[in-house]
């Protein structure tokens, strides 16, 4: 009996050695989109690829953490957070108060403004107060529930037909087969992972769509709520970058400008 | 458990019922349509009448039906003499295009529940019709055709239900059937279970609907075969 006792207490102390080791995450897991090139796509060799993903190894790096990342499709990629499927999201998320409900995020590590896409001359250059009237009854394609579609849809739903997709790609194709006559997203991954590829043809239209109640301050990594000590190491491990050069080196492979 | 992701979103559910039904119903019927000849064709002996139909139950039985939509939404899509000619004021909807795949893919499963039910044809009754005199025509009318969908309509049952879980694949070529209802509300709330377990009732009472319509179908055309009743 005596022993029996002693081998159950063993385990006991065992296991909450175990989650001792895993509160001190060095081992992370995060969760990753795999289809919004530049930022995450994946490549011939079906490896991993982009912005985020080298952000991701990046800040592992810095936080000397052993990481694995998981692709997600976007739809259900909070949910499987919340499910402990993996620890953390860096998928260009951008921070917004609906969001904050469910997930706590680190401080933003870019941010960039929306902006309108479509077939070159189709549109005049047009500001703010004329998206009503120009493009009433246009067939507009977004992102299934990101910011950009959030923004539509509580603005203009019942002005423009909304096409919502489960991935940004799937709208880039829709574009070029004609079904949709404009895209509204985030103006570098328009520019990088359309105008410049398939989408020669087309151009941004419009102005910058940057309202703070959508679209918030930018993109930051979500956590969820309780672990607070994961949010302070990534929120150390994102100034750590930027100082030390690493951010500008991973920046400065894909894009012109600092996008933070 | 949150109630108000469901009643605050029941107006969306109910468009996307709506679109369900039509995709289920509007399909279902142009596929039955196709069904009735192919089948015909199908159980005819000689091999040119039926060889171009097996080949068309063979593709469409061969693959899934999410493959055939993706290549008729998004593979037609991409050949620009298409988007020239009338073909692409049809195709160009998203709508036309969930119900010719779910069409051709409902025909070719009925006429093979179909072609059984006529292969499964008492000969007894072919050779009585023969020998007064009917034509083969009058034949399929009058005796083939009904005993055939008599036989055929418990498999029919089934593969309406599959159909009707067919039409949820709608929902990823931008259409709001019932899961595309569900999506929006999940991606909305980050609420999964809400979401899904509201469309999966709606689902659920669907099917029943349509279980409980075949069973007084069935108690209709299979009358011969009940015990009768006592004469009072």
């Amino acid at each position: 009996m005596k022993k029996r006792i002693a081998a159950v207490f063993a385990v006991f102390i065992f296991i909450c050695v175990g989650m001792l080791q895993a509160k001190d995450w060095n081992k992370i897991r995060i969760g990753v989109e795999g289809a919004y090139p530049p930022f995450s796509s994946v490549d011939a060799d079906g490896k991993l690829v982009g912005f985020d993903i080298d952000i991701a190894w990046a800040l592992c790096e810095e936080m000397k953490a052993e990481c694995k990342l998981v692709p997600q499709d976007w739809d259900g990629i909070i949910p499987a957070l919340l499910a402990r499927k993996y620890d953390a999201i860096i998928a260009s998320m951008s921070i917004t108060e609906e969001r904050k409900k469910k997930v706590a995020f680190t401080d933003k590590y870019y941010h960039t403004p929306a902006k309108f896409a479509a077939k070159k001359g189709m549109f005049p250059n047009f500001t703010k107060e004329d998206i009503p009237k120009l493009l009433k009854g246009k067939n507009i394609g977004v992102q299934r529930e990101t910011i950009h579609d959030r923004y539509l849809s509580d603005n203009y739903e019942k002005i423009m037909n909304i096409k919502r997709y489960g991935s940004q790609d799937e709208a880039y194709l829709d574009i070029l087969a004609g079904r949709l006559d404009i895209l509204l997203a985030d103006s570098v991954a328009l520019e990088d992972g359309f105008l410049k590829k398939d989408g020669k043809d087309f151009e941004f239209v419009g102005p910058s769509i940057t309202d703070v109640k959508w679209f918030g301050p930018g993109a930051g990594i979500a956590i969820r709520k309780n672990d607070k000590d994961l949010v302070e190491k990534f929120n150390k491990a994102i100034q750590a970058i930027r100082a030390n050069g690493v951010y500008k080196k991973i920046n400065d492979q894909y894009f012109d400008v600092d996008i933070y | 458990m949150d109630f108000s992701i469901i009643t605050g979103n029941l107006g969306l559910y109910f468009e996307g019922l709506w679109m369900t039904l039509q995709l289920l119903f509007v399909s279902l019927l142009c596929g039955l349509g196709m069904a009735v000849p192919l089948a015909i064709m199908r159980s005819s002996k000689n091999f040119i009448v039926q060889a171009p139909v097996r080949f068309f139950v063979y593709i469409f039985r061969g693959t899934p039906l999410l493959v055939q939509l993706y290549i008729v939404y998004y593979g037609f899509g991409q050949f620009e003499w298409m988007k020239d000619t009338i073909l692409w004021v049809f195709f160009k909807e998203a709508y036309f295009c969930c119900l010719f795949a779910f069409t051709l893919n409902t025909a070719a499963y009925t006429t093979e529940i179909l072609r059984g039910a006529i292969k499964a044809m008492p000969f007894g009754e072919i050779e009585a019709a023969k020998s007064v005199g009917m034509s083969r025509a009058l034949m399929l009318r009058r005796i083939i055709l009904p005993s055939a969908f008599r036989r055929a309509l418990p498999a029919y049952g089934n593969e309406v239900i599959f159909m009707l879980h067919g039409t949820s694949l709608a929902s990823i070529v931008t259409l709001i059937d019932l899961t595309g209802a569900a999506r929006v509300v999940n991606s909305r709330f980050y609420s999964p279970y809400e979401a899904y377990i509201t469309a999966a009732v709606f689902y659920m009472v669907i099917t029943y609907i349509l279980v409980w319509l075949f069973k007084k179908l069935e108690y209709k055309w299979f009358a011969h075969l009940r015990p009768r009743k006592e004469l009072a």
